[in-house]
């Protein structure tokens, strides 16, 4: 019992004061990519080459925030001349044209339905779906329940059971073998519902694009309302999707 | 006669001086080496000039490989030896050749074989086949069974579960995955290089760094590209970091299912600060975008360095405090002890591998067998325990942490200047093999990379360390009460995508 104690003030007050304060992220981190417009032609070319995720439209000067993984190759390859990938985690959208990116991306909050914040705003149950991925993702949502970030302080919690769900959170490129049960669990979710796609897999196929096993991106299956993009995106860039778009 | 011959761990193998033997002599000394306590690393079929081909890795005290041509039925290896059950029902799924007399010949992850040959299980691929199949039955009036998955009620991956149950006790649990087949091997065979170090570190996110340095190892191998000691350490430090934030995590979670949630939450919690660990020195959590054939894409700067150093060194207290909470707890003890045993004999011929092997007290570790990078210049103890149940997979994940902090506070102060490089993909040299262990926080990854004539990529066959242990799983659940079926699943924490690929 006294070991109990001991730890349990040793341990302290850990819970983190987003979205009152921002959490100060490594330098290193890779959120929102800034775009330099006036970049060489070239430099963008050569940028667009070296994407293993070709996420890079040269003529239109833009990052495909929803197929690209961050993994900093392009601000290696133009030297920041291009993109500088800022630490930026607040970086969800609630359409899958708005992560067609210049840099800068639209206010969540005022592209949020309405009634969704009226329902759900004090209150959502969601049903995770894991339909194919690296379990990132899934990992990177779990830790949502830890006590830094501490989800249900919002109101919002991970339920067992679609029935008991407002909401599916889907990470992964939906494998051919996971469609049927994630069409199955959506169905299950009374209406009004609402879609989460979560990745750069659910949203386009992410790394395994191209794969004829898995989907094109969620969206070529179900209606998404809440796109956050990442590989896997960080926990805050969660928690931002899920205030910014809810409350 | 020609045998199998010595390889090295990492090391450009020219195809032809693997002996190519005919089928006979190649399934007469793979089984004597197996019977002999030889242990399967890699078993996988090929197609090279519209010929099918085995190669087979196995390990003894080395590790040693041989081919043969693949004959389209042959008789079963895993009649005679359990190791090579799933490498033959892979098979058969892949290339659509029969094992004759596999005691469960099944599908693995459901998809049409690469061949175009009738499917060994009479699936119809037009068709939705998941779930489609026989389940293992056991028959009686007093037999239940209990079906979960795919979609599970946590937060989790998916998979079939099918508990055969008599009351509360098991008798059998079949587990049945799949679902998350996305086609990785093919794809690696496919896509431009670029894209390849991306695909190796997302076969399984909680084991980037393990795939992701078996992929860089192997096209190191074959391009003769040197890597200099600063990146090794680094790659040594990512790998021990992924291995700290999964076990913590993973003790965490046991202690959630035993209901002792204080420590749950603290090592909810300090596990995240280990993947920050991860985020500052690479900009991923997970260790994504560092490890990159050539070496590594981050250096190890002074503030970094210092940065991990402060944090390790605040960390560590923490940890073992909450370590001591958990195993001076009588109620944790009393759950966990004699909970979902797996015994050495079983774990050996199942070929356990990492935690879950060393918990059944079987000593394999590739970090001391066949080093990689720093490892052949650091202490890694023995963990054996030969209890075998949940107790024991604990005390490994504990004793695991305990070292891995300690190695990387050995490797931090060693101011090894590193050269960053860019990721661009070496050429590969013609008609070549390369296969590659490492240690992940699993157990055994390995990765075999096989060329062509020109120099494009021939196979790349990928094997997580859950490949070998999702049977152990199974086992320890024989005779369990079903009640302690979470419990047995986190000690084991095995991989559904690294499995699935």
């Amino acid at each position: 019992m006294l070991s109990v104690l001991k730890n349990r003030f040793e341990q302290g007050y850990r819970t983190c004061n987003y979205p009152k304060e921002k959490p100060a992220v490594f330098p290193r981190y890779r959120g929102r990519p800034d775009i330099n417009k006036d970049a060489d032609p070239s430099v963008i070319q050569a940028c667009a080459d070296a994407c293993p995720q070709d996420a890079i439209d040269v003529d239109k000067k833009r990052i495909d925030m929803g197929r690209c993984v961050f993994c900093g190759t392009c601000e290696r390859v133009s030297e920041k001349k291009f993109v500088t990938f800022t630490r930026d985690f607040e970086i969800a959208t609630s359409s899958r044209a708005d992560l067609l990116t210049d840099g800068t991306l639209p206010d969540l909050a005022r592209h949020s339905k309405q009634h969704f914040k009226k329902l759900f705003g004090r209150s959502l149950q969601l049903r995770q779906v894991s339909a194919g991925g690296c379990n990132a993702c899934e990992a990177d949502l779990n830790v949502l329940a830890t006590p830094f970030f501490d989800l249900a302080r919002f109101g919002i919690n991970f339920v067992a059971s679609p029935r008991h769900a407002d909401a599916i959170v889907v990470t992964g490129p939906v494998s051919r073998n996971m469609k049927t049960a994630l069409l199955q669990t959506y169905e299950a979710v009374p209406e009004p519902r609402v879609v989460i796609a979560v990745g750069s897999c659910a949203i386009m196929g992410g790394p395994f694009y191209g794969s004829p096993e898995v989907a094109p991106g969620l969206e070529s299956i179900l209606p998404v309302d809440l796109f956050i993009p990442g590989c896997p995106p960080h926990p805050l860039s969660n928690l931002h999707g899920l205030l910014r778009f809810f409350k | 006669m020609k045998a199998f011959i010595p390889i090295p761990n990492g090391g450009p193998i020219s195809r032809a001086d693997i002996p190519h033997l005919p089928f006979d002599t190649f399934r007469t000394q793979a089984l004597d080496i197996v019977k002999n306590g030889g242990k399967v690393v890699q078993f996988f079929a090929y197609e090279d000039g519209g010929t099918l081909k085995f190669l087979m890795v196995l390990r003894t005290h080395e590790l040693v490989a041989a081919g043969c041509d693949a004959p389209e039925t042959y008789p079963s290896l895993t009649s005679e030896c359990e190791p090579f059950h799933l490498f033959e029902r892979e098979m058969a799924e892949q290339y659509g050749i029969r094992p004759q007399g596999h005691p469960w010949l099944k599908m693995v992850r459901y998809h049409k074989n690469f061949r175009n040959k009738p499917d060994v299980f009479n699936n119809d691929y037009t068709q939705d086949i998941p779930g489609n199949y026989d389940y293992y039955q056991v028959a009686g009036d007093d037999i239940h069974e209990v079906a979960v998955g795919p979609v599970h009620a946590g937060v989790i991956e998916p998979g079939h579960f099918r508990f055969n149950c008599i009351g509360e006790r098991v008798l059998h649990l079949e587990i049945q995955l799949g679902y998350q087949h996305r086609g990785v091997e093919t794809l690696l065979q496919q896509v431009t290089p670029k894209r390849l170090p991306i695909l190796a570190e997302n076969m399984a996110g909680d084991t980037t760094i393990g795939h992701g340095l078996c992929m860089a190892q192997a096209v190191e191998a074959l391009a003769s590209v040197n890597v200099d000691d600063g990146a090794k350490i680094i790659r040594t430090i990512a790998l021990e970091l992924e291995r700290l934030a999964n076990h913590i995590g993973d003790l965490g979670a046991l202690c959630m299912d035993v209901a002792f949630l204080p420590p749950a939450n603290y090592f909810g919690r300090i596990r995240g600060d280990f993947l920050n660990l991860s985020l500052l020195l690479c900009g991923n959590r997970f260790g994504k975008g560092l490890v990159r054939p050539g070496g590594v894409r981050f250096d190890l700067n002074d503030e970094v360095r210092k940065t991990l150093n402060d944090r390790i060194e605040e960390l560590k207290p923490q940890v073992e405090h909450v370590l001591e909470l958990i195993f001076s707890a009588s109620t944790v003890r009393a759950r966990f002890e004699g909970c979902g045993r797996v015994s050495t004999e079983d774990a050996g011929h199942l070929g356990l591998v990492g935690p879950a092997g060393r918990a059944s007290g079987l000593s394999y570790d590739v970090r001391r067998w066949f080093p990689t990078e720093w490892y052949g210049y650091l202490k890694v103890p023995e963990n054996p325990k030969p209890s075998g149940n949940v107790y024991a997979r604990a005390l490994v994940r504990r004793d695991e942490v305990l070292q891995s902090l300690e190695m990387i506070q050995s490797l931090i102060d060693r101011p090894v200047t590193t050269r960053v490089v860019s990721g661009q993909m070496p050429a590969l040299p013609p008609d070549s093999l390369s296969v590659t262990l490492n240690e992940a926080w699993r157990g055994e990854v390995s990765h075999a990379l096989l060329t062509d004539d020109t120099g494009h990529i021939l196979r790349y066959k990928v094997k997580d360390p859950s490949f070998h242990n999702w049977n152990g799983l199974a086992m320890a659940l024989q005779d369990t009460g079903i009640s302690d079926f979470p419990l047995n699943n986190k000690s084991f924490n095995l991989s559904y995508c690294g499995f699935d690929l």
